[in-house]
C-alpha cells in the first residue's frame, strides 16, 4: 500500500469541500464559472471515487483498503482512520455519482432566490459530509461527518425550499440533531468500557466486541442510545415525521440527495456501528427493529395512497422502502443484510431518479398535485412521461429493473431469519407477510399515480402551454440513473458482487 | 518580617496598571477630535503586557506571601483574558468613538476591570480573590452604565450594581465562616486545616462553601443569581457587554475553578450535587427564556446563561478521583476558552450591526446575507458552534464536557443526558439570527464594518473552523495548566 492509495479516499472526500471554499472567494456575479466549477470538483471526486473503485481489490472485499489511519485528537485517542470495504464502496461510489449529476443539473436549474454561488458551495460542502460518513473508522470521525450534512442540508432546504421550507428545515435539523447526540452519548459509552487504552477505532471496538467484552446490560442501553441516531436518520417509522415535511419542501437537488444519500447514513450507521459493536442487543432488539419494518412498510403504502402532492407522494414512498432495507438487516442474515445494502444503492438511483423527475415537472407545471397536472403527460411530453413510467415501476420492484432485488432478497430472508441468534421464526413470517402486503400496495399506488399522471387526456388548461420535454441538461443528469435502474436489475451482481464477503464477514462476528 | 516582591511574577500587572494611569493622564491632555488615541495607547499596553505574560510561560513563581502565583493555570488565563482585551479593545474603537462617549474614561475603565482579570486566576488567597473579584466589578458597574442617555442603560448598570454588592456582602460573610473554621485565608492551607476539622462540623463548612460560590455564582451569572444578566448586557454599549460576558465571566470562573478545586476539593462530595442542580436549573433556564428573545443582545445574554450552565457541568463531576478530577477541570477550562471565541465573534457583529441599528432586534438583521457576507457567514457559524454543531469548534467544548461526564458515570451520565437536551433546544434560538439574516429579505445596499470589526470576525471564522479541525490546539494547554493534585 503506497502511492496513491493511500490519499485517494482522503482526496475524493475532501475535494468538494474544497471545491466549496474555492466558490466562495469566486466574485457572485461570475455564475457561469461557479456552476463550471462545480461539475468540476465533483467531476474529480467521482474520477478518484472510480477510481478506488477500480483499484479495489474484490478478492478481499471484508478488508479494509485504501486505509489511512494516523492520529488526530491525541487528549481522547480520536484517529483519522478512513478505509474502504465492500460495505463502504458501493454507497460511496453513490456518492460521487449522485452529487456529480446534482451538480450537472444545477448548471440549468438553480432554484429561486438563485444566489448560485451559495447553493453549490454548500451542495460541495454536503458532499463531503455524506462522502466521510461511509469511508470513516473511527467513531469520533464517523460523528463529525455525520453532523456536518446537517448545517448545509439546513441551507439548501430553508433557502432554496418552496413555501413552507423554514418550518421544514429546522424540523429536519432539530430532529436529527435530537437523535444524533444521543448516539455520540452512546460513542462514548462504548469509549469508556471498552478495550484499554480506550479506542473510538471502529475494527478494534469491532475485536473488542466479538470477544464479548461489552456485557449485556451495557449493550442495551448503549443500543438504544445509538438506535435512537440511526433511526430518525433512516427514519424509521415512528421516527419519519420529519421526512415527507423536509423531501417535500427541499429543492430538486436536496431532495434527490436527502433522499439519495442521507437516508443510507442512517441504514448504513445499524450495518457498520449497531450491529458488529453491539452484537447481543443487536439480537435482542431485531425482532422490535423488524416489526417497526414491517409498520413502515404497510404504513408507507397506506400514507402513498392518500397523497395529493407528487413529491409528497415519492417522500412517503421512501419511507417504505427503508423499511424494507431494515426488515433485511433486521433478519441479521447474509441474505438479508446484502439485500439491505443492495436495497440501499437501489433507493438512491431509483428515487434519486423520482425527485429529479418530479422536480422536472414542477418545473414545467409549477404545481406538483397530482389533480393539477390531470394526465397526459405521455401526449404532452412523451418523454418525461415514458421516464417517469419506468423509474415508477421500478421503484414497485419489477423484476429485471433495481428496485427488485433489495424487496425479495429482504423478503426471503424475512422467511428465513437467523435463528441460529435466536430470532423468533413466527414474527419474521408474520413480517414477511406484511411486506408482502406491502409490495402489493405499492404497486397499487405506483400504477394509480402514472395512471393519474401520465394516462388520460390532457386538461384543457395545459392544452395551450407549451411544456417542452426532457431538455439536454436533463438527459445528461438522468442518463446515468437510468442506465443504472436497468444494470443492477440484470446484474445484481455489480453491488452484492462487492458486498457479499464484506457481510458474511459482519455476520460471523454476531455469531461469536 | 518583610518580604521582597517578586516584580517579575507581577510583569504583566504592571505593564497593564502602568497603562491604565497613562491612559487617564494622556487623555486629559488630548484635544476631543484626538482623545480616541487612548484606543491604541491602550492596545499597546495590553500587547506588552501580553509579551511580559507569556516571557512568563513555563515558569513557577510566587510572591506576596503565596497570595500571588504565577503558574501554568494563571499564565493560560492571562494569555486568554489579554487576547480578550486586544479584541474588545478593536471592537471598541469606531463604537465608543461614533458614540459620543468619553473615551479617556472608557478605555480607562475597561482596562481596570482587565487588570481585576489578570489577577484573578494568580490569586491563591481569599482576601487577593475578594480583591481581584472586585477589581473587575466596580469598573464594570460604570461602563456597563455608559449610555447615560439610555434609560436602560441606566437601570442595568443599577441592577447589575445592587446584585452584585449584595452577592459580594454574601460572599464575604462566607469567606470570614472558612476563616473562622479554619484560621487561614491561603487556598492550600484551606484545604490542609478542612481536612483536620473534627466530625460534625460538615454542615458548617458546607454552608461557608456555599456562601462564597455565590459571589462567583453572580459573576458568571448563574440561576438564581442571573437576573441582572439580561438587563445589564442588553443597556450596556455591546462591546461592554462584550466584556461582561467573555472576560469578567471568564474570571468568576477561573475563581471559582481555584476555590473548588484546590480550597474545598476535599468536601467535593458535599458540595458536586450542589453544583449538579446549579448547572442543571442554569442552563435550563437560560434556554427556556432564550427562547422567547426578540433581540440579540438579550439573546446573547440568555445563552450565556445558558453555556454556564454547560461550563458549571464539569464542577459536578468532582470528587471521583484525580483522573475525572483532572479531565472535568481541563474540560472547563477548554470551554471557556472555545466559548470566548464564538462569543466575541458574534458580539462583533452586532458592533457591526449596532452602527446602522442599534435596537439590534432580530429583524434589524433581515438580508444582511446579501448586504455584507462575511458578518452573515460569520454570525452563522457562530451561533452553529454555541449550539454545539460540526463543523465548528464549540462542538468540541460540549464533547469534552460530555467526555468527562461520561467518564464519571453514574450522575454523569444523567446530567449529560439533561445538556444534550439543552443543546438541541438552544439550536432552535441560535438559528433565529442567523434565519433573519440568510432568509428574509431586507435592505440591498452594502453594510460597511469597520477595519477592524471585520477582521476580528473574520478571525474568529479562521479559529473556529481551525478549532474543528485541530482541536488539540486549544484543548491540550488546559491538560497541562491544571490544579488539580497529583
Amino acid at each position: 500500500m503506497s502511492g496513491w492509495e493511500t490519499w485517494a479516499i482522503t482526496v475524493a472526500t475532501f475535494l468538494p469541500a474544497v471545491g466549496a471554499l474555492v466558490i466562495a472567494f469566486v466574485p457572485g456575479e461570475r455564475d457561469r464559472t461557479v456552476r463550471a466549477l462545480g461539475v468540476l470538483f465533483t467531476g474529480a471526486a467521482l474520477v478518484v471515487a472510480a477510481a478506488i473503485a477500480i483499484g479495489f481489490d474484490y478478492g478481499r472485499a471484508s478488508g479494509l483498503q485504501f486505509e489511512v489511519d494516523v492520529p488526530w485528537i491525541s487528549a481522547i485517542n480520536a484517529r483519522y482512520h478512513v478505509g474502504i470495504d465492500g460495505i463502504s464502496l458501493p454507497l460511496f461510489v453513490l456518492t460521487a455519482l449522485l452529487s456529480f449529476l446534482c451538480a450537472v443539473y444545477s448548471w440549468r436549474f438553480v432554484p429561486s432566490p438563485g444566489r448560485t454561488k451559495a447553493f453549490l458551495a454548500l451542495q460541495l460542502l454536503l458532499e463531503t459530509g455524506m462522502a466521510g460518513t461511509f469511508v470513516a473508522f473511527d467513531l469520533i470521525l464517523f460523528f463529525v461527518f455525520w453532523e456536518l450534512v446537517l448545517v448545509p442540508m439546513y441551507f439548501l432546504i430553508g433557502i432554496w425550499g418552496s413555501a413552507n421550507r423554514e418550518y421544514a428545515a429546522i424540523k429536519f435539523f432539530l430532529y436529527t440533531l435530537f437523535g444524533s447526540v444521543f448516539m455520540l452519548l452512546g460513542f462514548l459509552g462504548m469509549f469508556f468500557r471498552g478495550p484499554e487504552p480506550h479506542t473510538f477505532d471502529i475494527p478494534a471496538l469491532q475485536a473488542f466486541a466479538a470477544a464479548g467484552g461489552f456485557s449485556r446490560g451495557f449493550q442495551m442501553v448503549v443500543f438504544a442510545a445509538v438506535f435512537l441516531g440511526f433511526a430518525i436518520k433512516v427514519p424509521m417509522w415512528p421516527f419519519h415525521t420529519w421526512l415527507p415535511d423536509a423531501h417535500t419542501e427541499a429543492p430538486t437537488v436536496g431532495s434527490v440527495l436527502l433522499a439519495g444519500i442521507l437516508l443510507k447514513m442512517g441504514t448504513y450507521g445499524f450495518v457498520r456501528i449497531a450491529l458488529p459493536l453491539l452484537p447481543d442487543a443487536a439480537v435482542a432488539w431485531a425482532p422490535w427493529i423488524g416489526a417497526l419494518a414491517a409498520i413502515a412498510i404497510v404504513y408507507a403504502a397506506l400514507a402513498c395512497l392518500a397523497q395529493r402532492d407528487l413529491k409528497r407522494l415519492i417522500a412517503f414512498s421512501s419511507v417504505g422502502h427503508m423499511g424494507f432495507v431494515m426488515l433485511g438487516i433486521a433478519t441479521l442474515t447474509d441474505t438479508g443484510i446484502n439485500a439491505a445494502v443492495f436495497g440501499m444503492v437501489a433507493h438512491g438511483v431509483i428515487t434519486g431518479m423520482l425527485f429529479f423527475w418530479i422536480g422536472s415537472v414542477y418545473d414545467r407545471y409549477h404545481t406538483r398535485m397530482i389533480a393539477d397536472i390531470g394526465g397526459g403527460l405521455l401526449q404532452k411530453a412523451p418523454r418525461l412521461g415514458a421516464i417517469f413510467s419506468y423509474i415508477a415501476i421500478a421503484s414497485l420492484g419489477l423484476p429485471g429493473l433495481a428496485g427488485f432485488w433489495g424487496e425479495v432478497m429482504a423478503l426471503l430472508s424475512a422467511f428465513n431469519p437467523n435463528t441460529e441468534l435466536g430470532l423468533p421464526l413466527g414474527w419474521f413470517r408474520a413480517f414477511m407477510v406484511a411486506g408482502g402486503i406491502g409490495t402489493i400496495l405499492t404497486a397499487g399506488y405506483f400504477l394509480w399515480t402514472i395512471q393519474r399522471v401520465n394516462l388520460g387526456t390532457v386538461p384543457e388548461r395545459w392544452r395551450e402551454e407549451p411544456i417542452p420535454d426532457v431538455l439536454p441538461v436533463e438527459w445528461l443528469s438522468w442518463a446515468p440513473l437510468l442506465v443504472l435502474i436497468l444494470a443492477l436489475g440484470v446484474f445484481p451482481r455489480l453491488v452484492l458482487g462487492m458486498t457479499d464477503e464484506a457481510v458474511r464477514a459482519l455476520t460471523g462476528l454476531l455469531g461469536g | 518580617m518583610p518580604q521582597a516582591i517578586d516584580y517579575r511574577a507581577i510583569l504583566p500587572e504592571l505593564v497593564l496598571a502602568g497603562t491604565v494611569l497613562s491612559v487617564v493622564v494622556v487623555d486629559a491632555f488630548l484635544r476631543p477630535p484626538r482623545r480616541w488615541l487612548a484606543m491604541p495607547l491602550s492596545l499597546a499596553g495590553v500587547l506588552g503586557a501580553l509579551a511580559a505574560a507569556l516571557s512568563l510561560v513555563g515558569e513557577e513563581r510566587t510572591t506576596f506571601g503565596g497570595a500571588f502565583v504565577v503558574d501554568d493555570f494563571a499564565l493560560l488565563f492571562k494569555v486568554f483574558f489579554l487576547v480578550v482585551a486586544v479584541v474588545v479593545l478593536a471592537i471598541s474603537l469606531r463604537y465608543i468613538r461614533e458614540g459620543r462617549y468619553y473615551q479617556g474614561e472608557y478605555y480607562f475603565l475597561l482596562l481596570t476591570s482587565f487588570l481585576g482579570c489578570l489577577l484573578m486566576p494568580s490569586s491563591r488567597d481569599l482576601l487577593m480573590l475578594f480583591l481581584s473579584l472586585e477589581l473587575v466589578s466596580a469598573p464594570a458597574f460604570l461602563i456597563a452604565a455608559f449610555r447615560k442617555t439610555d434609560v436602560r442603560s441606566t437601570e442595568g448598570g443599577l441592577k447589575f450594581f445592587l446584585i452584585g454588592v449584595l452577592s459580594t456582602a454574601v460572599m464575604l460573610y462566607g469567606m470570614s465562616l472558612v476563616y473562622g473554621l479554619t484560621g487561614a485565608t491561603g487556598l492550600g492551607e484551606i484545604a490542609g486545616r478542612l481536612a483536620e476539622l473534627p466530625a460534625g462540623q460538615g454542615n458548617l463548612v458546607l454552608a461557608a462553601i456555599l456562601l462564597v460560590v455565590a459571589g462567583f455564582a453572580f459573576k458568571v451569572s448563574a440561576v438564581p443569581f442571573q437576573f441582572w444578566a439580561p438587563d445589564t448586557y442588553e443597556g450596556a454599549p455591546v462591546p461592554v457587554a462584550a466584556f461582561l460576558a467573555v472576560a469578567s465571566q471568564a474570571a468568576g470562573f477561573a475563581g471559582l475553578l481555584q476555590l473548588m478545586f484546590q480550597a474545598f476539593v476535599g468536601q467535593a462530595d458535599a458540595w458536586a450535587p450542589v453544583f449538579a442542580a446549579l448547572s442543571v436549573a442554569t442552563m435550563t433556564v437560560g434556554n427556556l427564556i432564550a427562547l422567547q428573545q426578540r433581540q440579540a443582545i438579550r439573546l446573547l445574554a440568555y445563552s450565556g446563561i445558558a453555556q454556564s450552565g454547560y461550563i458549571l457541568l464539569p464542577f459536578a463531576l468532582a470528587g471521583a478521583g484525580p483522573a475525572t478530577d483532572r479531565a472535568a477541570f481541563a474540560a472547563t477550562v477548554t470551554y471557556i476558552l472555545i466559548y470566548a471565541v464564538m462569543n466575541l465573534g458574534a458580539y462583533a457583529v452586532c458592533v457591526a450591526v449596532a452602527r446602522e441599528r442599534p435596537g439590534l432586534l432580530f429583524r434589524d438583521f433581515a438580508g444582511i446575507v446579501r448586504r455584507a457576507p462575511l458578518l452573515a457567514v460569520g454570525m452563522t457559524l457562530f451561533m452553529v458552534s454555541l449550539a454545539g454543531v460540526p463543523p465548528t469548534g464549540g462542538f468540541w467544548a460540549k464533547f469534552f464536557v460530555f467526555t468527562a461526564a461520561i467518564e464519571r458515570g453514574g450522575i454523569g451520565v444523567w446530567l449529560a443526558a439533561v445538556m444534550v437536551v439543552n443543546s438541541v433546544i438552544s439550536l432552535y434560538y441560535y438559528l433565529a439570527i442567523p434565519r433573519e439574516m440568510v432568509f428574509a429579505d431586507g435592505e440591498e445596499r452594502p453594510l460597511v464594518a469597520p477595519v477592524l470589526v471585520r477582521g476580528v470576525v473574520a478571525l474568529a471564522i479562521v479559529a473556529i473552523v481551525a478549532l474543528f479541525v485541530f482541536p488539540d490546539l486549544l484543548a491540550r494547554a488546559p491538560q497541562g495548566a491544571t490544579l488539580v493534585g497529583p
